[in-house]
C-alpha cells in the first residue's frame, strides 16, 4: 500500500507531472529567450510561460458545434499523462536505479502517445484545418519513428551485455565511459536530435501546426484549460526528450558534487542545439520531411547501427 | 484566482482581424511584432486562431459583407476578451462613413475596449492601447 502511494506521489508531484511541468515551462523560457537573442530582441521575462498557462486556465472553453465532446476534451489528457509517465520513469531510473526489463521499449512506446492524442483531438474537432494538421502529424509520426527506434537500439547494441533496461545502460556507461564517445553513438545522437525536432513539431518540421497556412493546425479549435493542457504537454516533452538522450547516450543525470553543474550544462547544450536548429531553418513540406527522414536520416541511423555491431 | 488575474495582466495574446481595412493599419500591427518594438517583452504574442485570443485587434471600416463575419469572430472568441479598434476607419468610419456599403464603425456591432485613432496609427500607439488593457480583463 505504502509503495503504491509512493508511486502515485512520484507520478503526480516529483518527478512526475508537477515537477516536469514546472521544469518544462522553465525550459520553454530558455527556448523563447534564446530565440529572442538570435533575432536581436529582448525577449520575454522568466515567468512568461507560467503566466501564459495561468491565463489560459481562466479562459472559457469553447467547444465547436460539430465536435465530439468527449474525444475533443480528453484526447490531450492522454498525451499529458503519457509524457508524465515517461518523465517519472527516467528520473526514478536516474535517481534510484529503479528500472524494469524492457522499460526502454515502454519509453519509446509512450513517447508516441502525445502525437496520437493530438491526432485524435484534432480529428474530433470537426475543423477542416485541424484535419489537415492531423493528417500531416500522422505522416510525420510514420516518418520519424523508424530512424528514432534504430538510433535508440544502436545504444542497446553497443552496451555489452545487450540490455533493454535503462539502468543497465546507465551502469555500463558508469563503468566504461559515456556511449557518446563512440562513432556509432555520435551518429545515433545526431539522428535523435533531428527526431526531437519533429517530435516537438519545431521548425523545420512544424508542418502539422504551420502558423501561416493552417493557423496552429492540430490545436486550432482548442481554447482555455484544454489549450493549457496541450501547451503543458509540449513543454513537458521539451523537458523529457533531452533527459532521455542524456540517459541513453551521455551518462545519465548525476547529482553529486560538481556533477550537478555538468548535468545542467549537458541538458542546456541539447536544448540550445534544438533551439538553434529551430531558429535557422524554414518550414519544409510534408513530402520533403518524409523523404528526409526515410532517406538520409534512416541511412545515418543504419550506418550507426552497423558500426555498433562491428564494434566502433 | 489572484494568480489567474496576474496571468491576464502578464500574458495577452492578440489576434489580428482585418474587417475591410486598406492594409495600412495591418502593416503597422505587423511593425509591433518586429525586433525594434518586440511586444514579446510584455508577454504579448500574435496567435493564428481566434480561439486562442485575449485581444482582438480590429482594423477597417466594416463593410456590410464583412459585418456578419466580424460578429461571428467575436462570438467565437473565448471570453473574457478585449477588442481594440485600430485606425480612423475602425473608430469612426473615417473617409468611408458615407459609403454605400458602410455598416460600421466597429463599436456599432461589438463592444470596443480601446480606440486607437490615426491613419494609420503609430506602432507605439497600438502597443500603448494593449498595455492599457493589461489587468482590465
Amino acid at each position: 500500500m505504502a509503495s503504491t502511494l509512493g508511486l502515485l506521489l512520484s507520478f503526480l508531484i516529483f518527478p512526475g507531472l508537477l515537477f516536469t511541468a514546472a521544469m518544462g515551462l522553465a525550459t520553454q523560457w530558455v527556448d523563447r529567450k534564446v530565440s529572442a537573442l538570435v533575432q536581436w530582441r529582448v525577449g520575454p521575462p522568466w515567468y512568461q510561460p507560467f503566466a501564459d498557462i495561468l491565463k489560459l486556465l481562466g479562459k472559457e472553453i469553447v467547444i465547436p458545434a460539430g465536435a465530439r465532446r468527449a474525444g475533443f476534451l480528453f484526447a490531450p489528457m492522454a498525451g499529458f499523462a503519457a509524457v508524465g509517465v515517461v518523465s517519472t520513469m527516467l528520473w526514478l531510473t536516474n535517481l534510484n536505479g529503479a528500472g524494469f526489463v524492457g522499460d526502454l521499449i515502454g519509453v519509446i512506446y509512450l513517447l508516441t502517445i502525445p502525437s496520437l492524442g493530438i491526432i485524435l483531438g484534432a480529428s474530433a474537432s470537426s475543423n477542416p484545418l485541424a484535419s489537415v494538421g492531423a493528417s500531416r502529424e500522422m505522416k510525420l509520426v510514420l516518418a520519424y519513428e523508424l530512424p528514432f527506434i534504430i538510433a535508440i537500439f544502436t545504444a542497446v547494441t553497443k552496451v555489452s551485455p545487450m540490455t533493454l533496461r535503462l539502468d543497465g545502460i546507465l551502469e555500463y556507461q558508469a563503468a566504461n565511459g559515456v556511449l557518446l564517445g563512440n562513432v556509432s553513438c555520435i551518429l545515433a545522437f545526431i539522428v535523435c536530435i533531428l527526431v526531437a525536432q519533429a517530435k516537438l513539431t519545431y521548425p523545420p518540421f512544424d508542418i502539422p501546426e504551420a502558423d501561416t497556412e493552417i493557423m496552429d493546425g492540430t490545436h486550432i479549435e482548442y481554447s482555455g484549460a484544454a489549450l493549457a493542457i496541450i501547451k503543458l504537454q509540449q513543454a513537458m516533452l521539451l523537458f523529457t526528450l533531452p533527459i532521455l538522450f542524456i540517459t541513453v547516450f551521455w551518462g545519465g543525470l548525476v547529482f553529486s558534487g560538481w556533477n550537478i553543474l555538468y548535468t545542467i550544462v549537458k541538458y542546456l547544450i541539447i536544448i540550445v542545439i534544438i533551439v538553434l536548429i529551430k531558429n535557422v531553418n524554414p518550414r519544409v513540406r510534408i513530402d520533403q520531411a518524409m523523404r528526409f527522414f526515410w532517406g538520409p536520416v534512416t541511412l545515418i541511423a543504419v550506418v550507426g547501427m552497423v558500426l555498433a555491431i562491428l564494434g566502433f | 484566482m489572484d494568480a489567474i488575474k496576474w496571468g491576464f495582466k502578464k500574458s495577452l495574446w492578440v489576434f489580428h482581424l482585418n474587417a475591410g481595412a486598406c492594409n495600412n493599419c495591418d502593416i503597422e500591427v505587423l511593425d509591433c511584432l518586429c525586433p525594434k518594438f518586440d511586444i514579446e517583452r510584455f508577454g504579448m504574442k500574435l496567435v493564428g486562431s481566434v480561439k486562442h485570443a485575449d485581444v482582438l485587434l480590429v482594423s477597417g471600416s466594416v463593410p456590410r459583407k464583412v459585418m456578419p463575419d466580424l460578429i461571428e469572430a467575436y462570438e467565437q472568441a473565448p471570453k473574457p476578451v478585449a477588442v481594440v479598434a485600430i485606425g480612423a476607419c475602425a473608430c469612426t468610419g473615417g473617409i468611408f462613413k458615407d459609403g454605400y456599403n458602410f455598416a460600421g464603425p466597429v463599436d456599432k456591432h461589438i463592444p470596443v475596449d480601446a480606440y486607437v485613432p490615426g491613419c494609420p496609427p503609430r506602432p507605439e500607439a497600438i502597443i500603448g492601447a494593449v498595455v492599457k488593457l493589461m489587468g482590465k480583463l
